[in-house]
This record gives C-alpha cells, structure tokens and sequence, in this order.
C-alpha cells in the first residue's frame, strides 16, 4: 500500500513525511520524527501522556491520524521552551516537585498550558476538571495543581 | 569531626539535607528530551510483538508458526521451545514469560515474533496457529481452594492431593484463645479485596541487541538493571558479564517493574534474528499480562478489655496470587497486627494460586489488605466502647521494646509521634457536613536494606559524579545529590547522579522495599567519606605533611594539630585541579548489604461524602502522617505520602480486576479500569514526621510504601460512618455501597 505525503508544521518547522494511512499521528511523531517526548501511556486517548495541540486544539495524538496533520500546525512539548528559557509552568512543575517518574509530565504541561491560554486565572476546581483527561499515578495531583495555581498566579502577578 | 564517628542525627544540624533543591533530571523531564523504556532506537530494528493465550487455562498441545515464518518481513519467531526448561526458582519467571505445556491465565505469552514493521509482525501472530484444549479455570481465590476445584499445577499438593494452596505460613505468640476469654468486647468479622494493578502510566518497553559473538545490550524501563542482566542471562544462557543492561529513565513502577516479562523474549528474538528487537507492551498487555497484586479473603478477630486494653488478636489471611506461588500473603500476615502491643496475636496465611496473571509486588505488597481489615475492626472496637479511635490506638501503639506481633523487636520508631499529631491535626476536629464521616487507620511497613554500590568521582573541575545502581523513579537522584554534597561540604549544585549501567558498578538489589533513600544514600555517605580521606591525604601531599596531621571542614582540607593554620585550606576543588601531580583520579567507593532500615509508621485522616440516593462517594479531606525518620528532600517526601494515598483511594473505592465467566479479564484499559484522576480529589495534606532510624546516620527511614497502607482502612471508615453500615468488600463502588446502603435500611425496616 502506497504511503500518504504530509506536509505540516511542528513546533514552527516545516516538516514533510510519509506514513501509513493506518498510522497515528503519535506514531509519527516518535517513531518517524524521533519526538519521543510526547508518550504512549494507553492508545486509547484515555491517559493523556500523548496530549499535542493541533491547530491550536488540544488532542491525543494517539487518536489523530498522522495523515490528518497535513497542512495544519502541531505543537508538542519539545516546543514549549524557547531555547534555555523554560515555559513558566515547566519552570514551576520543577519548582513544586510536581512531576515523579515524569512519564506524564509532557501531557500535563501540553494540556496545561491549553488551559491558561484559554483562562489565564482558574480556580482550583477548574485546573482539576481541565487536568481530569491527563492521568498521573504517582503525585495525587496535589503538586501538579499547585504548579499550574502558582503559574497563573505569578504570570497575573508579572 | 572524625570520619569514623557518627552523629547524633537528633542533634545534628544540615545544609543540604532537608533543603528542596531541584533534581537533576528534571530539565530533561518537563522538556520532553527524557528517554523512557519506549524512547531507544537502534539501527536495523526490529519490532517485537507477543502471542497470548485468549484462554484463562488451557493445555497447549501444539504451535504451527510456518505459516507466520514464510511471511515476507518475519526475522524470528520464539516459543518456550526456544528456551531451555529449568527447575531452580527462576522456572515460575520463565513459565510466566512463555507459556510451556500449559497456559495459565488470559494473556499468557504462548509466542512472539519480530518483524520488519508493526504492521508486518501484527499480521505474523495472526499467523500463528496455537492448538488448544481449554481447560476448567477458577478465578476467585477462596474458590480456588476446595477440593474440586481446577487445579493449575500437578506439582503442587497438600496433604498428598494436588492443591491450588502453595503454601501457608504463621506467626505470633502468646495465647489469644486465653485473651478472647479475657476479653470484653469481640468483633469478627470477614473482608474481601480485588486485585488492583499497580497502574504505572509507562507501558514495559526494551530495546535488545545480541551479536553473534553472544555479547548483548539491553535498554528496559525497570526498577532493577542489575536484576534483569541476572534473569535474563540466566534463562538465555548468557555469562553476566556479556550482558549490559542500561536503565531507562522509567515511567512508574510501584513494584510492578521488579521481575522480568518482555526482556528475556526480547533477547531471544535478537539472538535468533542476529538484529536489535525493540518490544513495547499496549496498555491492555499491561492489565492482562503484567503483574496486578493479590486478591484476598481476610477474616479478623480482635478482643479489647474494659479499659480499651486488645486481650487477643487473630487474623487468617487467604491471597491468590495468579497463576504461580508467591502471592504477598507472608508478607500481610507479618504486617497485620504491626501497629499494636499485644499479649496475644496470631497470624495464619494461605498462598492461593488462581487462573490470573502471576502477581508482581504492588507498593508495600500484601500490607494494605490487611491493614483494611484490622483496622476496620479496631474502628469498630473504638465505637463499641465509645472510645475515640486515636486514643484507643495510642492505648495500644507498638513502642521501642515493643515485641512485634512477627517476630523482631522495635528500636526506636514513630507510631505514637504520628497518632499525637494527627490527633492534634485541625482535621480531626473540623466539623463534618451532612452524609459525611471521618475515619483514621494506621499502617506500617518493615522497610528493606539490601545489596548496593556506589561510586563517586571527582572531576578536575572540582563537581562530584555519582554513579548509583538504583533506578530512580520519584526523584532519589536529587536525594542522593545532596547526601554527597552534605558530606563533601560542597554546593549541591556541584553534585551530578546518574544512574549506572550493569557494566560500570557492582550489584544493586531492586529499587524496591523503600530502600533506596535508606541504602543508596548509606552507600553514598561512605563512599563521599572515603573521598575525604583520599582529599586529605592529597592535601597533605601538597603541603607536605603527614596524612594525619588533614581534617575536612566546610568542604575544606585544614591541616590540623601541630600544623594548624601554617596552610591555607583547600576546597575540593583546589585538590582535585592538582590530583595529576598528587596521585591520579580521586574516587570514593562503596559496597554493603546494608541493614538497619527502620519501619515507618503512618496515620491517615479521611472524610468521605456518600450519595446515599446513588452510592457514589468522594473523598473530601485528606491528611497523610507519617514517620520519615529525616526527610532528605522534603518535597518528594510529602510526594509519595500524596501518591500512596491516592493509589489507596483508587483501590478504596474504583479499582478491582473484573473477569467474565469464560475466566477474561473484561477491563483491561483506562477506560474501564478507572485510577483517580484530578477532579476525584482533594488535595492532600501532609505532616512530616521525623524520628529518627538509629540505623542511620542522618536517622533516614524509607517512605514510599507505607503510605498506602493506611489508606483503605481510613476510607472505609470514613465511608462506613458517612453512610452508616460497615462496609467490609472493596473496592466501595457505587453499586457496591448503594446495595449495602439498601441491605441496611431493609434490615432496619424488618
């Protein structure tokens, strides 16, 4: 079976690929592109570990097609630091100790940082019901939530 | 002070220790740069996938894999025929790796293959023709123990007849038969718990390469490198030292990643195909093929004076632990009754094997389903009485000099320092709202030592390099970072962890057992030490005064006795920029089968709500109090306290393994095996303890286990009171509680 040319943007690069027409856009991006900072916690959109934005839209890229990304925007966690400088919410996510084992923490900073761009002040019920899609088994949570609070709070601050 | 002497960890004072630096892998981990069990690649690799059962239990009378191997992009194909049997300790791994003769639960590994692409390789196992007798399965494990019921192996037997009980054990002393008729009060009662899986977000994963030549790599997410690089080269045939196992940075454990599955069958493929075979698990493969912990049937009878005084106790402890011996069940009858100072106390287990997937050690293994069911009992002594539940456990808290009810007795440990505060906690008194209730348990884990190494390297440029042995999955390198640093008197910063690979350091037990902090950082204490003395000596080569005549300080070398103040100090630095000219590299090493870790002791405090229309259940408040003996980094500290309640809390009140008739396991995804999420929770409050471990010299005791020990007791507690009936089978679901809810107003109606 011939393979689908994508041509798309990822964390503001041009980038072109082939894929099966099977293939997730998770798929693409690890095994293909070598971005294996999104993960693959479940394939069935229920963990989280795998969250990008997809023009602008938070997704699971286990549940987007690879071919589906063609002539969009994709943005993944290896995009979130410009150079040295750390996003303020992976700068508090250090700060808080609101990351364990790690596995989940690209999904939550993706899907976090989703959630100050659409609501730069939330409350804590909010980050909990924003954050309900990512899961995290080692945390509680607690610090996660704190993290993302302290960021809204500081960038209101700022 | 002089090196050999330790210090008083009551009185001593800390920089670094105790402080919340950020850890050392941490830029690597919120940028997505981290490799994971998932994240290797190698050049010509291969993807492997595994075959499994689609029975609960059936005899294999034979594998076809013609057809798969004359598919075009299939390099190798491995059943247990590709393994040599064995009959040492490591049979039940390999068994459970790769069914042979029979398989022994749905989801068993009967072949695997590697192929060029996933696509190829998924093709391949449709290919494969398994020919099958389905045999009769039993799933639950009291089931499993009558005498009619399907037996699982032909070499186990009791009392002469083939058996599912593998083994039973006990413990205890004095006479509770004497005690129950001293007793006032007697409550007895029976407790039921489902299995649970350990729930890591990171699927298993391996990347493995063996050359012709027979050396090998492997790339795993596991809590033991040194582990796999035993097990595997054993069941291969490999010498050890062909075999370089490297860790991954790895996604969560929780015990689960303590044995071997996908490794070894890894390996072989490579082996045959003479190409590296990268093998991942999906998340179903975890549910049903990875180790869940036991299920269990626990019955507890406790006997308490007028005076609130426990005359007697007794438990008897029923686990099944899948489809090979080896349930935790040894491990919850020692744990049972390890809170309380008893006279009279008896523990008696049955290790129950079932048509499950064979269990792996689930975060203080065994523990938590005892604790649910005594300390339930304890509550309802307390309400039977009218005494509070805190002052009646205090009135019978194990103490230094406490006979532990298996076997040893207590050194200095912190069960009544934690009862006090969580008595004196704004929680235990803050009122409660309508169809709410609070509830408190205690718990305990025994905590591990074991075999550790460690080495520590100083560069030129005057940082420290610390290699360890332990895989770290909560954050121990930066533990271990600042034990260095405290020692050594330098910046934390300064200080570097990685975690070695099975070539570079001698043997390290799994990172299991809370033992890590405990002796990981013993290990790094001495080997930081023994760095000084060689800085020492290298000072007093350069000012050319006996060794002897060298004390550290604040990260100094000063000379001292006749000698003191004719030099100016030397950092670390200064010494280790001159180490060509004094010597060579300086190092400091260590090895030790370290003992001494003390136990920890916790008190949970919850307030559950309940639906009583709908039987659904939140919990509202928690406070986690715990015995840390001396909190390294505080922050990963209150972390596992976090994290172990709320894996408690999933346990409580959502997680069980669900099977059909036919013996599948119907939930084998996120979906349906629902674990807490954000918006189930509140956040948890914690309270650090510190009492110190006299087997330590900073008083350091592990952390990570037992605070999901608690955890269940304290919720149903919580829930029983809100709802008002006693509510013994987990997990508390909705249709659970609502049905116990209904039960008790009919009861009432009557």
């Amino acid at each position: 079976m011939s393979q689908i040319h994508v041509s798309t943007t990822i964390n503001g690069d041009a980038v072109e690929y082939l894929c099966d027409a099977e293939e997730s856009l998770l798929d693409v991006l690890r095994d293909r592109l070598r971005l294996t900072g999104s993960k693959e916690g479940c394939g069935t959109g229920d963990c989280g570990a795998c969250s990008v934005m997809l023009d602008g839209r938070l997704v699971c890229s286990c549940l987007v097609l690879g071919a589906e990304a063609d002539g969009r925007t994709v943005d993944t966690v290896e995009g979130m630091a410009k150079g040295d400088d750390l996003h303020p919410l992976q700068r508090k996510f250090l700060e808080h100790a609101a990351l364990q084992c790690g596995i989940c923490t690209p999904g939550f900073l993706v899907a976090a940082k989703d959630l100050l761009e659409r609501n730069p002040d939330p409350s804590e019920e909010e980050v909990r019901y924003w954050l309900a899609g990512n899961l995290c088994r080692c945390t509680g949570y607690d610090k996660i939530v704190r993290a993302v609070l302290d960021t809204a709070a500081e960038t209101k601050g700022a | 002070m002089p090196l050999d002497e330790k210090p008083d960890a009551t009185k001593r004072a800390f920089d670094v220790v105790g402080t919340r630096p950020l850890r050392p892998d941490g830029i690597d981990k919120v940028t997505g740069r981290a490799m994971f069990g998932a994240d290797a690649f190698a050049s010509g690799m291969l993807t492997g996938r595994v075959l499994r059962s689609p029975h609960a239990h059936a005899r294999i009378r034979s594998i076809d894999t013609s057809k798969a191997e004359a598919l075009a992009g299939v390099k190798a194909i491995v059943t247990a025929a590709d393994f040599e049997d064995r009959d040492d300790d490591l049979r039940d791994v390999l068994v459970n790796c790769m069914a042979r003769d029979k398989a022994l639960y749905d989801g068993h590994a009967v072949a695997a293959v590697a192929a060029t692409t996933p696509a190829v390789a998924k093709q391949a196992l449709k290919l494969i023709e398994v020919d099958y007798e389905v045999l009769p399965h039993v799933i639950d494990v009291e089931d499993a123990m009558t005498d009619d019921a399907p037996i699982l192996h032909d070499n186990i037997a009791r009392d002469g007849k083939p058996s599912n009980i593998a083994s039973t054990c006990e413990f205890g002393h004095g006479d509770p038969d004497k005690g129950f008729a001293e007793a006032e009060v007697v409550v007895e009662r029976t407790f039921r718990t489902e299995a649970t899986h350990q729930g890591y977000i990171e699927p298993h994963a391996c990347l493995a390469s063996v050359g012709p030549d027979g050396h090998g790599e492997l790339w795993c997410c596991t809590q033991g490198n040194f582990m796999v690089r035993n097990t595997c080269a054993q069941l291969l045939g490999m010498d050890f030292s062909k075999l370089r196992v490297t860790a991954s940075e790895i996604g969560g454990g929780f015990g689960g990643k303590t044995t071997v599955f996908l490794e070894p069958v890894a390996l072989a493929l490579s082996r045959k195909a003479n190409r590296p075979v990268k093998m991942t698990m999906s998340r179903e493969e975890v549910f049903r093929a990875s180790g869940p912990t036991a299920s269990s049937a626990i019955r507890v009878k406790v006997g308490l004076a007028r005076d609130g005084r426990i005359t007697a106790a007794e438990a008897e402890l029923k686990y099944q632990g899948g489809a090979f011996p080896g349930s935790p069940v040894e491990m919850g009858a020692m744990a049972a009754f390890s809170c309380y100072d008893l006279e009279n106390v008896k523990t008696f287990g049955y290790d129950v094997v079932a048509n499950r997937p064979k269990q792996a050690a689930y975060r203080a293994p065994g523990a938590p389903m005892a604790a649910f069911a005594v300390e339930s009992v304890i509550e309802e002594l307390a309400e039977a009485i009218g005494m509070d539940p805190i002052d009646l456990r205090l009135k019978n808290a194990a103490k230094e000099g406490t006979k532990s009810s298996y076997g040893p007795t207590y050194k200095r440990i912190g069960l009544v320092e934690t009862l006090e505060a969580a008595k004196a906690h704004p929680h235990y008194s803050a009122p409660l709202g309508p169809n709410q209730g609070r509830g408190v348990a205690c718990g305990f884990w025994f905590n591990f030592g074991g075999e550790t190494c460690v080495s520590l390297n100083v560069g030129k440029d005057g940082t420290v390099g610390l290699s360890l042995g332990t895989p770290d999955i909560g954050g121990s390198r930066a533990s271990m970072c600042q034990i260095a640093a405290e020692e050594l008197g330098i910046d934390y910063d300064q200080v570097y962890a990685i975690v070695a690979d099975t070539a570079a350091l001698g043997f390290n037990d799994v990172t299991e057992g809370s033992r890590v902090t405990f002796s990981s950082g013993l290990a790094t204490i001495e080997a930081a030490r023994e760095a000084i003395k060689k800085l020492c000596q290298r000072a007093a080569i350069m000012w050319d005064i006996p060794a002897e005549a060298v004390i550290w300080e604040d990260g100094h070398a000063r000379p001292s006795g006749s000698n003191a103040g004719d030099f100016e100090p030397l950092s670390l630095k200064e010494i280790a920029a001159h180490s060509a000219e004094t010597g060579g590299p300086i190092a400091g090493h260590h090895e030790i089968n370290a003992a001494g870790a003390g136990p920890s002791f916790a008190t949970h405090i919850v307030d559950a709500e309940v639906d009583p229309e709908t039987g659904a259940c939140w919990v509202t408040r928690y406070t986690v109090v715990q015995d840390a003996g001396k909190a390294i980094h505080p922050s990963y500290v209150e972390g596992q306290f976090q994290g172990g309640a709320v894996q408690g809390i999933g346990w409580a009140l959502n997680e069980e393994y669900i099977y059909g008739d036919d013996g599948t396991l119907q939930n084998a995804g996120f979906l349906d095996y629902r674990i807490p999420v954000a918006s189930d929770l509140p956040m948890i409050d914690t309270v650090i303890v510190e009492v110190p471990n006299p087997g330590h010299p900073y008083g350091v005791r592990g952390v990570g286990e037992t605070s999901i020990v608690p955890p269940m007791a304290a919720i149903a507690n919580a829930v029983s009171a809100a709802a008002g009936v006693r509510m013994t089978s987990l997990p508390m679901s909705p249709p659970r509680l609502l049905q116990a809810i209904d039960n008790s107003r009919k009861q009432a109606a009557e």
